[in-house]
């Protein structure tokens, strides 16, 4: 309905919204309770399951628009972007908010192009400034923050996974699902194949709350089994930083830093990482930094909440045994 | 075929930014600047494209102040044929919109069969500019590609994008847009011989006026720019690997309650 803060929803290609849409969906919630509006869960997918729209008011959404066809999958930007264009439209939503993730990031700015609307992208805080959203993003590698605002509704912006605070969740909570008649645009781009990564059994490096991540002080890419290792036992995602993946140890996928991933992990454990600044650029929003590195000069060390100065090939393995024990309990 | 491959000329990670006296923009003297790193994959691919067909013309696009010319200079050297520098005063302060508007406007009258970005530029890390030029001119449009093939007749190009979990691969009708990843190839440097012959190559400058362009006032604007707030001070924690294990497990719990 007009006024609404919007969520666009990230799955996971099964029906099923990812866990970044309670942050996303709780931002929207807030935001709109201050300005006068509900949070609304907009949902472009071949297959929505029960399960996934309950899930979306039990996160915040007041009413689920279902877009659900064939022809949004896989995700196409002009499919997409033709479609939610018609839908805003007609319902005027005040603000159009979707996580980061290589899809919607493309999306968004698409759609913003279409309504002629601002696009802030990858925001770590949104905050209402009387009658105008005042959105706040790192730049320059992080080294600075820049406040943005926008000339005209709908606000549009995506927002950094692991930053923003879920809502207070719903149980129970029954989705409110309208499928609007939208005729989705002739595709451009024609499907080929997906390719799977190899699965690693451990979470995607931007989803998840644990990030254990090696560099040049692992010395060789068999190494990396120690912290692989070490994240089964925590549930932590493996990264690496530019010098282990441009030695070749680990795919380009696992890199995190400038010209690699940003990741905000409640918890980020760096091992062998020097903390160069195109690394910082791409993890220094993190809640907890833990580094551990031989080198007591390391530039990591002056942005870590903690530290040990020592061998990582004596401390990874120790710190896999406490956290075995502690969890154990 | 025609590319066109436009590029951010952004400070070097390594250097110093600071906010300047006005506090909308950032102290420009004593920064070093670079083609943005993405943009550089961009250019490589282009030269590949050209030099795996044995024809066609890469010209190399920036929107930006004077200083930016030296971005379109490294293109040269690298190998770019021309170049071109959309340069206004109407665009300072301008937002992805307005960007993308202008190089829109310019890939009209050039007409190319492939438009390359890099994947986002690293000083605002928008990374909007590609997918908005796409839309506007109503083009198929590509992001975060690691691998490109254009067919023989340079009709259409299969490119993989990267996404999570995964790459997904499709053939898009050109004109096309697409913006690089990192691992689409390794640029290469330019040679003496490069440099020498770049000073020779053209670099026009277009205005707003030139592509039919009349200034529409930014979309999204910049309050003030902030310096990050420092990070309370870190705990070193001392003793042999096991104790000192022992206690950041605890810390990381009890202290920190992040596990």
């Amino acid at each position: 309905m007009a006024g609404a803060f919007w969520g666009i929803v990230e799955d996971d290609r099964q029906g099923n919204p990812k866990k970044v849409m309670a942050e996303v969906l709780g931002e929207a919630g807030r935001l709109a309770a201050k300005a006068g509006g509900q949070a609304e869960a907009v949902w472009l997918t071949d297959k929505a399951t029960e399960a996934g729209l309950k899930q979306l008011a039990e996160w915040g959404a007041k009413r689920v628009l279902l877009l659900e066809g064939a022809p949004f999958a896989p995700y196409r930007g002009e499919v997409w972007s033709a479609a939610l264009a018609d839908l805003a439209g007609k319902e005027s939503p005040k603000a159009i908010l979707a996580p980061v993730s290589t899809r919607l990031r493309e999306l968004m700015a698409r759609l913003a192009a279409r309504m002629g609307a601002g696009l802030s992208a990858d925001c770590t805080a949104l905050t209402l400034d009387g009658d105008r959203l005042v959105a706040t993003r790192p730049v320059y590698s992080g080294k600075i923050l820049a406040k943005m605002t926008w000339a005209k509704t709908p606000w549009m912006a995506t927002l950094r996974p692991n930053v923003f605070r879920p809502g207070d969740a719903q149980p129970g909570a029954a989705p409110a699902v309208e499928k609007p008649s939208i005729t989705a645009a002739a595709a451009m781009l024609k499907f080929v194949e997906r390719r799977e990564e190899s699965a690693t059994g451990l979470p995607e490096l931007t989803e998840a709350e644990i990030v254990v991540s090696g560099g040049r002080g692992l010395k060789g890419p068999e190494n990396f089994v120690i912290l692989e290792s070490l994240a089964k036992v925590i549930g932590a995602a493996v990264g690496a930083s530019r010098a282990a993946v441009d030695a070749g140890w680990r795919p380009h996928r696992f890199q995190i830093g400038q010209t690699g991933r940003t990741i905000s992990p409640k918890l980020y454990l760096g091992f062998g990482i020097s903390g160069a600044i195109q690394h910082l650029a791409g993890m220094r929003t993190s809640k907890i930094i833990c580094a551990i590195n031989k080198d007591p000069e390391a530039p990591i060390f002056k942005i870590a909440d903690y530290g040990i100065v020592g061998d990582l090939f004596e401390v990874a393995p120790a710190l896999e045994q406490e956290f075995k024990k502690l969890l154990e309990k | 075929m025609k590319i066109l491959v436009m590029v951010k000329q952004v400070p070097d990670t390594a250097t110093q930014v600071k906010i300047s006296g006005n506090p909308k923009a950032i102290e420009t003297t004593g920064i070093t600047w670079i083609v943005s790193p993405y943009d550089e994959f961009a250019i490589e691919e282009a030269l590949r494209i050209k030099e795996k067909r044995g024809e066609g013309e890469v010209v190399a696009v920036t929107l930006g102040p004077d200083r930016a010319k030296e971005a379109l200079r490294s293109c040269l050297a690298m190998g770019a044929d021309r170049a071109v520098h959309l340069l206004d005063a109407a665009w300072d302060g301008a937002d992805t919109l307005t960007t993308a508007r202008a190089i829109a406007a310019l890939l009209k009258q050039e007409a190319p069969g492939l438009a390359l970005f890099g994947r986002q530029a690293i000083d605002d890390d928008m990374g909007a500019v590609a997918a908005q030029v796409a839309e506007l001119l109503g083009w198929p449009c590509a992001s975060w590609i690691m691998e490109e093939a254009v067919d023989a007749g340079a009709t259409s190009v299969r490119v993989a994008r990267q996404v999570e979990g995964g790459l997904e691969v499709f053939d898009l009708p050109l004109p096309a847009v697409v913006s690089a990843q990192k691992g689409l190839n390794e640029p290469r440097y330019p040679t003496l011989k490069g440099i020498m012959g770049a000073k020779k190559k053209e670099i026009k400058d277009v205005k707003g006026a030139d592509l039919g362009l009349a200034s529409e006032p930014p979309a999204l604007t910049v309050v003030t720019l902030e310096p990050l707030p420092a990070r309370p001070p870190g705990r070193i924690i001392q003793g042999e690997p096991a104790e000192a294990a022992k206690e950041l497990v605890r810390a990381l719990r009890e202290d920190a309650k992040a596990i």
